[in-house]
């Protein structure tokens, strides 16, 4: 009863400063997207239970939990990509700069909120034409040469494919392709980055190389990160929040959550009791 | 050796000759076949068959010019009637549709693609020549086309639905429409067997002789355009093939090795694009 009691309390929208009266004078300018009273369904079954979250402006947001607990559900919502599947339902409101996304235009939203998935997904095209293909479909006037070598800079992937630009995305190695999906996200500019445990199906020097790249993209847009890996959300996110079971048990900074979770159900799953 | 191995054995052997003798006879056939169709037509296969009209009745010589200027109008007809709508149809199915659509749909493809030809003909005839009280190339690529529909469109299907769906979710995540999707990504990963599978469609329709002979007829000249009855290779060799005369024949023999060249060409281009991978890895 304690715990649950506890846990309702340390569930606060506002992550940074969660504590007592300052809470209130935490400026919604700081949330970049605020999510609250979300319940998800797929079918019948309920996979989110009355979330609520803020997503901090340039900062890295980490979600963890246990297999199933609901992570890549809640962070498929942030770009409406959960509509893709047929039954599914949510309900609650997510809001982007102040706006609910639920009542604009999808394809705009996702300008604006970019993903990465899990697995590696070039398209079958050349590495170049895959960084342009989100500026081509927008009808962008920009100098594709331009916006394509950026957003390679961006993903720290220039140097080792600036010489072949035109050839297959699949000739790259898995590291490197999923660098590239996070070029061809960054290359529409978006405001917020979703990644779906970008690094699970890389090796450890290729996720190192993400990892260090996501710390260093905050500058450019607001990182909301699902990961399975404790070391990993710790090592580079600024707040994490644990699901259990569709619900979040604790949201707070980063450090303060794995030194001194306030829910043993969080302390259980850091320390490797289950999960 | 104790007997009943000794059956055992023989058992073995045998069964493996069987299988093996079987197999030899499938394969074989299409070599008796194109034998056949080189010892009793290649004679008539000269400069004349490809660019003369048939020789009236009594002479020989001659040549089939007509009919494969007419075979190839039909196949085209047939192509651009069949193709389009077995493609746009196989995206709905595999792209828009719920799992019941997509079922029923599929199942009447599958009906569609096991009528027999003479049936397709009779249709055809019924809706595209009684009606205009005239027998033409138009009613024959049309008739033709129909088949061509539930070919293209079940295996563009396949080959649309082995897309990974990842990559959907990685057009879309980035403000990709739905169609845009489709166009830009999807059909260009599945281009290879979806470009086979026309090639296909067009190679099975194109010896087709039963739908022809209740709409395009035959035309011992020059068809005198698309409304007008035109000769094609196929119902060449139907109605040489049954005539008394000895030349006649060999040129029937002749235009069937011109259609099986064609189609082993066509199937052989078919096999060729395909082996070059589809390009996505799954």
């Amino acid at each position: 009863m304690n715990a649950f009691v506890r846990s309702a309390v340390s569930v606060n929208i506002t992550p940074p400063v969660t504590t007592g009266a300052s809470r209130e004078t935490a400026a919604p300018a700081d949330m970049r997207m605020t999510i609250s009273k979300v319940n998800f369904w797929y079918g019948a079954k309920q996979t989110l239970f009355d979330i609520n979250l803020g997503i901090a402006t340039s900062k890295v947001t980490a979600l963890i939990g246990p297999s199933g607990c609901g992570k890549s559900t809640l962070l498929r919502t942030l770009d409406r990509m959960h509509e893709t599947v047929r039954h599914s339902r949510l309900e609650g409101e997510i809001l982007l700069d102040g706006k609910n996304i639920l009542d604009q235009d999808v394809t705009q939203l996702r300008r604006r909120v970019g993903m990465v998935f899990q697995r590696p997904n070039p398209f079958p095209k050349s590495i170049f034409e895959n960084v342009a293909y989100g500026l081509r479909i927008n009808g962008s006037k920009v100098p594709m040469g331009e916006a394509v070598e950026k957003s390679l800079r961006h993903a720290a992937l220039w140097d080792e494919v600036k010489d072949h630009l035109h050839k297959s995305a699949y000739e790259l190695s898995g590291g490197q392709q999923q660098r590239l999906c996070i070029a061809r996200a960054l290359a529409v500019e978006p405001e917020v980055l979703l990644l779906d445990e970008p690094c699970s199906a890389l090796d450890p020097i290729s996720t190192a190389k993400i990892e260090e790249l996501l710390v260093q993209l905050k500058d450019l847009c607001t990182i909301v990160t699902v990961t399975h890996n404790m070391q990993q959300a710790a090592r580079i996110s600024d707040f994490t929040a644990f699901l259990l079971n569709g619900q979040v048990i604790e949201f707070s900074p980063t450090p303060q959550l794995f030194t001194k979770p306030t829910d043993p159900r969080t302390e259980a799953y850091i320390t490797g009791r289950f999960g | 050796m104790n007997p009943r191995l000794r059956w055992r054995k023989f058992v073995s052997n045998f069964m493996l000759t069987m299988t093996g003798l079987c197999a030899i006879v499938a394969v074989s056939v299409l070599f008796f076949i194109l034998g056949y169709l080189v010892y009793y037509g290649g004679t008539s296969i000269n400069w004349n068959f490809f660019t003369k009209l048939p020789a009236p009745v009594g002479e020989t010589g001659g040549g089939m010019a007509n009919a494969i200027v007419g075979s190839a109008k039909l196949l085209a007809l047939a192509t651009l009637f069949g193709v389009p709508i077995g493609f746009l149809g196989a995206i709905y199915l595999a792209e828009f549709s719920g799992s019941k659509v997509a079922f029923v749909v599929r199942y009447a493809a599958d009906l569609l693609n096991g009528a027999p030809s003479i049936v397709i003909g009779i249709f055809a005839f019924s809706i595209a020549v009684h009606p205009f009280k005239q027998f033409s190339t138009l009613a024959g690529g049309f008739a033709l086309g129909i088949m061509m529909i539930p070919i293209t469109l079940r295996s563009t299907e396949e080959f649309l639905l082995a897309v990974p769906r990842t990559l959907r979710e990685g057009a879309m995540a980035l403000g990709a429409s739905k169609w845009k999707t489709i166009a830009t990504v999807i059909v260009p990963a599945a281009y290879r067997g979806i470009l086979t599978a026309i090639l296909l469609a067009f190679a099975r329709v194109a010896g087709e002789t039963a739908p022809l002979l209740f709409t395009a007829l035959g035309n011992r000249y020059w068809s005198r355009g698309w409304t007008e009855p035109t000769a094609s290779l196929p119902v060449m060799i139907y109605n040489y093939g049954l005539s008394p005369y000895e030349d006649w024949h060999r040129q029937a023999w002749a235009a069937g090795l011109v259609l099986l060249a064609l189609i082993l060409v066509i199937n052989i281009v078919a096999r060729a694009i395909l082996s070059r991978g589809i390009s996505v890895p799954r």
